[in-house]
């Protein structure tokens, strides 16, 4: 593999490609460093990709893996839960609707569990077992909780999910179906979180977003990757991507940079556009305030799967936002509401909360004039709707009537047939 | 005023395997102060030079960040627990 070691991101201190994720000198994360070898044929390394599998492995070399799972061809699959190739849609309707130019929605809800945590929990899995684990476990906002549930019942492991106790029923349930272990914990994200953290230090599992976090950040790139071959090689203008932790959104810039390097794709670095909800929002006031570090919140928002107060890659996230000529804003829940809708009306997809903060700020920065006309962006729908459906309640009229013909005319005299 | 300080994994190389330690302080900053006077090595690495936590440093009181509360200043009543955690977990 192209992976050669574990790197602090702070003191560049190196480290075994073990099961760790804190520099033992200066608490910095580590994350994973690679030495590619320089691509000589850029064509024949493109036609090696597009032969690849149809899901994340197609990647495989630009992830920290000795071997890739056993993929075989195209969409068939010899093991697990292949997630990625997810459909870029281009919504020319919703681009009209807020006057922009070109608007491409990346509707990761179109993976195996209903979201983009797939992708982090296929890479994170598969290198836990190479490492030679045997449980895995999660601190989770409900996606990821879903998603090593159902890679742990895929590839028959034990498995353990933590998650605040408040979650939304859909997420629960849509967990406990897989046959895991479900541990409700009362308190909010961080305090799961903090519960895991110490709970790694003592059990031999492989928590994917506690010691195995190196490698289930890298997971993120793929979007870019899958994104950038999807336009044909090349990058786009802008990226809108909502940010919890900050992971996903600094390792989507990273994985287009990898890949310019290499001189895969073609295009500038996007200019990357970061969405967090007003009630959880420290990497969104960390940027607005000038400040180099997030103060930590409590969450309080409906974007349940962004309420983490105390954000890992924060810091990293508004440096980000900044040297790439984008920024960080937050959008209320009246507006993560309407973002649900206006992406439903324009496009057909139907995203959860996080989907409603990331299309609400795409309206936000275009009602402020901040997206030229020329610009391509690319929107990063990372949930499916159906597991926060209370979102949605009470937001349109159903029309009840009795089942004849006169009470369907009567119920909508004047529209014209 | 005694206070148990939980010690994670990637400190145990400098507090001789201890995963905790039993320490006098009225503030969190006189816990961390009792802590370094025992292990001398912990201190470069959960504090920076100004002697404030490093920014991937968490310590919580009973289960509360000390941001949320008064830092270092932060009193620390008799009997308490003071945890150190990383902060790069989670998301």
């Amino acid at each position: 593999m192209a992976a050669t070691s574990l790197q602090c991101k702070e003191c560049r201190t190196p480290y075994p490609l073990e099961a760790r994720y804190v520099c033992e000198r200066c608490f910095g994360p580590l994350e994973v460093a690679y030495d590619h070898a320089r691509i000589e044929d850029v064509p024949e390394a493109r036609r090696r990709i597009q032969g690849g599998p149809q899901n994340i492995w197609r990647y495989a070399d630009f992830l920290p893996l000795e071997q890739p799972p056993a993929s075989a061809r195209r969409a068939s699959s010899l093991s697990g839960l292949p997630a990625g190739c997810t459909p870029l849609i281009k919504a020319d309707r919703l681009a009209e609707r807020l006057g922009l130019g070109e608007v491409w929605i990346k509707n990761d809800a179109a993976n195996p569990t209903h979201s983009f945590k797939d992708r982090v929990v296929s890479v994170a899995v598969a290198r836990a077992r190479e490492l030679g684990y045997d449980v895995i476990a999660c601190a989770s906002t409900g996606n990821l909780a879903n998603s090593v549930a159902a890679h742990g019942a895929a590839l028959g492991l034990e498995s353990y999910v933590f998650i605040p106790a408040d979650l939304e029923e859909q997420k629960i349930l849509a967990t406990g179906v897989y046959g895991t272990h479900v541990v409700a914990v009362k308190g909010n994200y961080d305090a799961v979180n903090r519960l895991c953290t110490e709970l790694s230090g003592e059990r031999e599992w492989a928590f994917v977003n506690v010691n195995m976090r190196p490698y289930y950040a890298e997971g993120s790139k793929t979007l870019a990757y899958e994104v950038a071959e999807q336009l044909g090689w090349e990058t786009p203008d802008r990226c809108v991507v909502p940010v919890a932790s900050g992971s996903l959104f600094t390792k989507i810039a990273r994985g287009f940079a990898e890949w310019r390097e290499l001189g895969l794709i073609t295009g500038e670095a996007p200019k990357m556009n970061g969405a967090q909800a007003t009630g959880c929002s420290p990497v969104a006031t960390a940027f607005a305030e000038g400040h180099d570090v997030c103060r930590p919140v409590k969450p309080a928002t409906i974007a349940k799967s962004l309420a983490i107060g105390n954000p890992a890659d924060g810091a990293y996230a508004v440096e980000l936002a900044r040297n790439s000529g984008g920024g960080v804003d937050a959008v209320t829940d009246d507006e993560i509401r309407a973002g649900i809708r206006l992406l439903a009306e324009t496009t057909g997809i139907f995203t959860e909360t996080a989907g409603g903060v990331t299309t609400a700020t795409l309206a936000k920065l275009a009602a402020r004039g901040d997206i030229g006309p020329d610009e391509r962006v690319v929107a990063f729908i990372t949930g499916e709707g159906l597991k926060t459906l209370d979102a949605v309640r009470d937001t349109f009229t159903t029309h009840t009537i009795e089942p004849s013909y006169d009470a369907f005319e009567q119920e909508f005299a004047g529209v014209a047939s | 005023m005694a206070v148990t300080v939980k010690i994670p994994p990637q400190l145990r190389a400098v507090t001789g395997g201890q995963g905790s330690e039993s320490v006098e302080g009225a503030t969190v900053a006189e816990v961390m102060d009792a802590l370094y006077a025992k292990h001398g090595e912990l201190r470069d690495r959960v504090a920076g030079d100004d002697g404030q936590l490093r920014r991937f440093v968490n310590v919580y009181l009973d289960g509360e960040d000390v941001r949320f509360l008064d830092g270092l200043a932060t009193q620390v009543p008799d009997g308490a627990e003071l945890q150190i955690l990383p902060a790069v977990a989670g998301g």
